[in-house]
């Protein structure tokens, strides 16, 4: 298994771009003992050759090996195989499943050059940091992904059979609309596994539905007065302090479809476990949503890293090496604001950027960085780097570790975008005084909680008209886009009962959104 | 540790389903789309797929989203010659360089307003005669000279020696070996046990005559037991064919054409794409559909597909001349008995004036009873001629098989043939 890198090699393993599984595997022994140097722990990797129609079922199904049937993977599916077909764009050259083994697709169609980079990229890259980063140690089970997948396809296959198809699809289109809102974000969740959950589901069934009657049924005894909740009802608008018993849920909670899975009274029991399946998913997801400059810009460095030491090593030739610097250099490309290929920041640069950068304050500190690193500068790099994997999400990675070299050489900017002025304003450059503000703005931006509206379940009217509303905070005072009715339906469709949603900006209630819209509604905005 | 796994023999089109479930989902729209293609589309294309595109709001998945408005800083690379405290104005469609917290959602799809893909051929199909049904299909007993299949019909004594079947030819040669040299093995032991017996007597008590005979015995048996042949050629089997009649049905369209002075190119394109449609609809649900063309003014003449469409004649009309000769040819080649017959007729509505009785005539007692389905489609802007009165009659006689359309234009074909083909939801009598 262990082939010792420092032999001296004997010419290069393969030449040209013909590949085939015996080349494959020569590489994989030579980088996998490179990665045992370099102390990068991974999962067995699974590496599965796959044509371009694989690769675009696998695309529609965000990547995984199997999933459950709707609409939306083939709206997905035929998004991608249409901007394939018109060459729009390239397909990505590698899928990899955080799971344990580590499933990565290669595709048939590359070359000998871009398998090796995918396998280093992939195979060592990813998979350490699906293996290493906190937010995947403590939110997904690796292991046992798939084997959820292969009962969530299951469970909702055979609840097609008996609800009809049309009725599944009608429940999945109102959790999709709220999975971003169908997570824990600080309390970890409880492990998943298909045995014991086809094993539980069905006792759960049961349990659950009693549990939501009960509530339903019983009137709950008035609490203590002192219980009473600051912010409840006034006096007057409930004289006899009928609903002084305080709201519920007595605090507000974030997680909607959990909210809903537990609590909405008219859902069935198959509903109420197939709003668990779409909450279960998107918690597993929830970690890549916070880690993609991170999770890229790791991979990019160890490919980078992988990729240079074969060719130091002999194992490569000139040829394969211009050919992966082109490559390695498109993706890593970050285009200007003003330049039409102009799309955002790209991950993969940044995240690059910023670990080459903390490996070179770690072997060749300037000034500059002992004064902004003093903890790291000269530290051993392998050692920092690991820390910086193993600890951060993307928003902490950035506010810990964008240097003021990575701001000059990308050149960032801010821009204040405020609607109650009538320009636009640069609020910092890259310069001294700019730094701290340019990358405190650059971690907002990667911020999850500023991304995405914060909205929770604020009360359901178990006492009255059993209408649930929600609490939106604004964020410097940005509103809600229209879609908010159309994702309201879905909610109602959920909850059976009226559903109220409230925009509010610093305490004070700046926009009512209901479900059924009734008549004389205040429309607006 | 890696594992290796080549998946590539594995099952492509995992997303069939899906694709189906959307096709399913927006099908009112597709339907559009469809329809829009074929009233535009000649219909010799109809053999593609067809491109679709959906407005991308009526398919979105609706989340939360912050909307314009309020304040937010973006961080952009590639400054150039900003300063801090710069103010710049708003450029046109709000927005500052690009938000590149929001803007990654919209990224999928084409990025415009519309969501397009591609329908296969297949699917397109589908979608154009989506709702539409063949009038009294009927499987018609079958014809058995071209529609033989050889099966296998177990094993034979003779053969060609490719279709020898080793395995049973060597079964058959052990079993005759063991049958052939039992009888002679039981003799043999018998008189290898009665040579053992008389030597194991006493040297005197030999009889040195009944040795030599038993030695001799056991040699001639010897040898007959070699000389049992290890194959013969009554061992050998083979695979047999037999001939099976298959079922099958089988469908023939007359198109039938008025190509006197009266029909213009512009006509005769409009009959085009109805023959076309007919065509492609018959053909989606018969195994065989055979096309005749029968072209008619004062005389009919069977003709290619190529004359039919594109020469023209001058001169009078005379239709039952037609009609005459697509019962003549049902009769020589394509008995009812086997056969689907429709005829589709197209025409400008002139006829001779005491032609059209005749024609009513012939319809009613020669061909009707033999039809699947005779649809006429009149393409004229002007009034009806007696031809068309006379067919009314025939309509009534036989409204469930006899259907007659008036088309304007090129655009009218398409719904004309839905109507024609429309799915009957009721059987009447």
């Amino acid at each position: 298994m262990r082939v010792s890198s420092d032999a001296p090699a004997s010419g290069p393993i393969a030449t040209g771009s013909d590949w085939n599984f015996d080349i494959l595997e020569r590489f994989d022994e030579v980088l996998a003992a490179l990665a045992d140097e370099y102390r990068l722990d991974t999962y067995p990797n699974q590496i599965e050759v796959i044509t371009t129609e694989q690769m675009m079922d696998a695309y529609a199904s965000v990547g995984m090996p199997v999933g459950y049937h709707h609409w939306s993977f083939g709206k997905q599916f035929l998004a991608v195989q249409q901007a394939y077909k018109r060459g729009q764009m390239g397909l990505a050259y590698e899928l990899v499943i955080n799971s344990d083994p580590c499933i990565a697709y290669l595709m048939e169609e590359n070359t000998l050059m871009m398998q090796v980079l995918v396998m280093a990229h992939a195979c060592y890259g990813h998979n350490s940091f699906f293996k290493g980063n906190y937010l995947f140690r403590t939110w997904t089970e690796a292991d046992s992904i798939v084997d959820y997948l292969v009962f969530a396809r299951k469970y909702i296959a055979r609840c097609e059979e008996r609800h009809g198809t049309h009725a599944v699809e009608q429940l999945l289109d109102a959790c999709h609309a709220l999975q971003n809102y169908g997570v824990d974000r600080y309390k970890r969740p409880s492990r998943i596994s298909a045995a014991q959950e086809a094993a539980r589901q069905q006792e759960r069934e049961a349990y659950l539905q009693t549990q939501v009657n009960m509530l339903w049924r019983t009137i709950p005894k008035p609490l203590e007065k002192s219980e009473t909740l600051p912010g409840g009802f006034f006096d007057e608008d409930d004289p006899l302090g009928l609903h002084e018993g305080g709201r519920y849920p007595p605090e507000s909670q974030e997680n909607l479809l959990y909210f809903i899975e537990k609590n909405a009274p008219l859902l069935a029991p198959w509903q109420r476990e197939i709003v668990r399946i779409v909450r279960k998913l998107a918690q597993y997801f929830y970690p890549q949503r916070q880690t993609q400059v991170m999770n890229e810009g790791w991979a990019c460095f160890w490919h980078y890293t992988l990729m240079n030491r074969l060719y130091d090593d002999g194992h490569v030739d000139e040829g394969l090496m211009l050919e992966f610097l082109q490559s390695h250099a498109a993706v890593i490309n970050q285009p200007e604001f003003d330049s039409p290929y102009y799309s955002g920041i790209n991950p993969y640069a940044l995240g690059f950027a910023i670990f080459r950068d903390i490996e070179r304050i770690c072997t060749a500190p300037t000034e500059e960085d002992r004064a902004w690193f003093p903890d790291i500068a000269g530290s051993p790099w392998r050692e920092t780097l690991e820390f910086a994997m193993r600890n951060f999400k993307d928003e902490s990675f950035i506010q810990q570790f964008l240097s003021p070299k990575v701001i000059r050489d990308l050149k960032l900017f801010v821009m204040v975008d405020d609607d109650q002025s009538d320009t636009l304003a640069v609020g910092a450059i890259h310069n001294e005084q700019g730094y701290r503000r340019v990358r405190n703005a650059l971690s907002a931006q990667y911020a999850l909680s500023l991304r995405e509206p914060n909205i929770q379940v604020f009360e359901a009217a178990i006492r009255g008209d059993r209408s649930l509303t929600l609490h939106h905070v604004q964020e410097s005072r940005r509103p809600l886009e229209r879609s908010v009715y159309p994702v309201m339906r879905h909610l109602q469709k959920l909850w059976g009962f009226p559903v109220h949603l409230v925009s509010m900006d610093e305490g004070r209630v700046t926009h009512r959104y209901r479900w059924p819209v009734e008549e004389g509604d205040g429309e607006g905005a | 540790m890696t594992y290796f796994i080549d998946r590539r023999p594995n099952a492509k089109h995992k997303s069939a389903v899906n694709r189906q479930r959307f096709l399913e989902r927006y099908r009112h729209h597709i339907k559009r789309s469809v329809e829009e293609a074929v009233n535009r589309r000649s219909i010799t294309d109809m053999q593609r797929g067809e491109s679709v595109s959906i407005p991308t709001r009526d398919i979105s998945e609706p989340v939360f989203q912050h909307g314009p408005g309020g304040k937010r800083s973006i961080v952009s690379p590639g400054n150039k010659e900003f300063l801090e405290g710069d103010r710049i104005r708003r450029p046109p469609g709000g927005g500052g360089g690009g938000g590149a917290g929001e803007g990654k959602a919209s990224n999928q799809g084409q990025g415009d307003d519309e969501f397009a893909f591609t329908l296969s051929r297949e699917e397109f199909l589908e979608f154009v005669f989506d709702g539409l049904e063949l009038p009294h299909l009927q499987r018609k007993p079958l014809k058995t000279m071209e529609e033989i299949k050889m099966v296998r019909a177990g094993l034979a004594r003779d053969g060609v020696p490719s279709r020898m079947s080793v395995t049973r030819s060597m079964r058959e040669a052990y079993a005759r070996r063991i049958a052939m040299r039992a009888p002679i093995k039981r003799a043999l032991m018998e008189a290898q046990l009665a040579l053992a017996e008389e030597l194991g007597k006493d040297s005197i008590l030999r009889n040195p005559a009944r040795i030599a005979e038993l030695e001799a015995e056991i040699k001639r048996l010897e040898k007959r037991i070699a000389s049992v042949p290890f194959i013969d050629t009554v061992d050998l089997r083979y695979h047999q064919l037999a001939p099976e009649p298959q079922p099958s049905s089988q469908a023939v369209i007359f198109c039938v054409m008025d190509v006197s002075g009266s029909m213009t190119q512009n006509h005769k394109d409009i009959a085009k794409r109805f023959f076309l449609l007919l065509y492609l609809f018959l053909e989606k649900h018969y195994e065989k559909v055979e096309l005749v063309f029968v072209r008619h003014h004062t005389a009919a003449r069977e003709v290619s597909e190529e004359e039919f469409f594109y020469s023209r004649e001058t001169g009078g009309t005379i239709v039952s001349s037609a009609l005459k000769l697509v019962h003549g040819i049902v009769e020589k080649r394509y008995p009812a008995s086997q056969w689907n017959l429709y005829v589709a007729q197209a025409s400008d509505g002139d006829n001779w004036d005491d032609d059209s009785s005749i024609c009513r005539d012939l319809l009613i007692k020669e061909l009707m009873p033999n039809l699947q389905y005779f649809a006429y489609v009149e393409i004229t802007p002007h009034e009806h001629q007696s031809l068309w009165h006379e067919y009314e009659t025939v309509a009534k006689r036989f409204s469930e098989r006899f259907a007659m359309r008036q088309i304007f234009e090129a655009g009218d074909i398409y719904p004309v043939f839905r109507e024609l083909f429309k799915r009957r939801l009721t059987t009447s009598s």
